[in-house]
């Protein structure tokens, strides 16, 4: 099982990170951070393979993942 | 739990400040660790560029310097003469290298200068609004081509990787993108390469990476990366142009 970290404040909400996820589980969040943006959030972490697909396309590195 | 992926720490903690999708910021980070990776941080001087990449200087976790317009290559190449034991990298936009520092990079190229050029090539004036750049590809709307760019008007774009490749002192230039996870990871092994041709002393080294520009292409994120591919990739073919054993 995998965990992701998501820096929340950083996150500019492009989505890039959720095309990437092979088994689709990014989706942006209904919150909304302190700089106005809806940041990226996981639904089911236990589906999580650790691939790390999101955190190489994140163009902010606010992903930190671990297996 | 072992880690798997975090930013590297040749990243400083500030907030990038480029438009959300940028690819600027995939960018940053794939120098930052082939820094990180090879150990050079101590010695490694960066040359931020005019354009969208000017605060570069606050992201990198190495000593930094700011150049005028387009003279990122002059002023590396007063760093690197210095101290040949310095590793210095400029990270330069289109607009910065191919028009107003068209001449820096050209004679840096050509005088074999033991530095590395990221070339951050996304075929439009970022910073200053979305204008035609050299790089905008035929047919390509901008605010200073609100038709599309005609090359009976404009000319045609300008491919530098294999402009400069055709002299005789580059030791490593390629093209790269960045528009999945897989071009990526090859842009991370080319960028890695050119600062190792430079630690090696074999010569000039440039790596060309294809970028996305959401905001002033007027699409979305996703949008920009699709298009990056289907229009940007033929026109400006990836792929090794010169390199130097």
């Amino acid at each position: 099982m995998a965990k992701l970290t998501i820096a929340v404040e950083t996150c500019k909400g492009c989505g890039l990170c959720a095309d990437v996820c092979p088994r689709h589980l990014l989706a942006l969040s209904k919150e909304i951070n302190s700089r106005g943006y809806h940041p990226i959030a996981i639904s089911d972490q236990d589906q999580c393979i650790g691939c790390a697909f999101c955190a190489r396309m994140c163009p902010d590195a606010v992903i930190k993942v671990e297996k | 739990m072992a880690v798997v992926y975090e930013k590297t720490k040749l990243l400083t903690d500030k907030p990038l400040h480029y438009c959300p999708g940028c690819t600027h910021g995939i960018i940053h980070r794939l120098v930052a660790e082939a820094i990180d990776e090879l150990g050079i941080q101590e010695r490694t001087i960066g040359i931020a560029p005019v354009g969208c990449a000017v605060f570069a200087y606050d992201y990198f976790n190495c000593d930094m310097m700011e150049a005028a317009h387009g003279r990122a290559p002059a002023v590396a190449t007063g760093c690197k003469r210095v101290n040949p034991k310095n590793i210095v990298f400029t990270y330069q936009g289109d607009g910065d290298l191919a028009s107003i520092g068209a001449a820096e990079i050209t004679h840096a190229a050509t005088r074999g200068e033991n530095i590395t050029v990221i070339f951050v090539n996304n075929a439009i004036y970022g910073m200053t609004g979305g204008q035609m750049a050299p790089t905008t590809l035929p047919g390509q709307v901008t605010t200073t081509s609100p038709y599309g760019r005609d090359p009976k008007l404009c000319g045609y774009p300008i491919r530098v990787s294999e402009m400069l490749a055709t002299l005789d002192g580059p030791a490593y230039i390629s093209r790269v993108s960045v528009h999945d996870v897989k071009h990526i990871l090859d842009a991370k092994k080319s960028i890695r390469k050119a600062f190792e041709t430079q630690i090696a002393g074999k010569g000039f080294s440039l790596v060309e990476v294809l970028s996305a520009c959401p905001t002033n292409w007027g699409m979305t994120p996703q949008e920009a990366l699709k298009w990056l591919e289907q229009n940007m990739i033929p026109q400006y073919p990836l792929g090794v142009k010169k390199e130097v054993e």
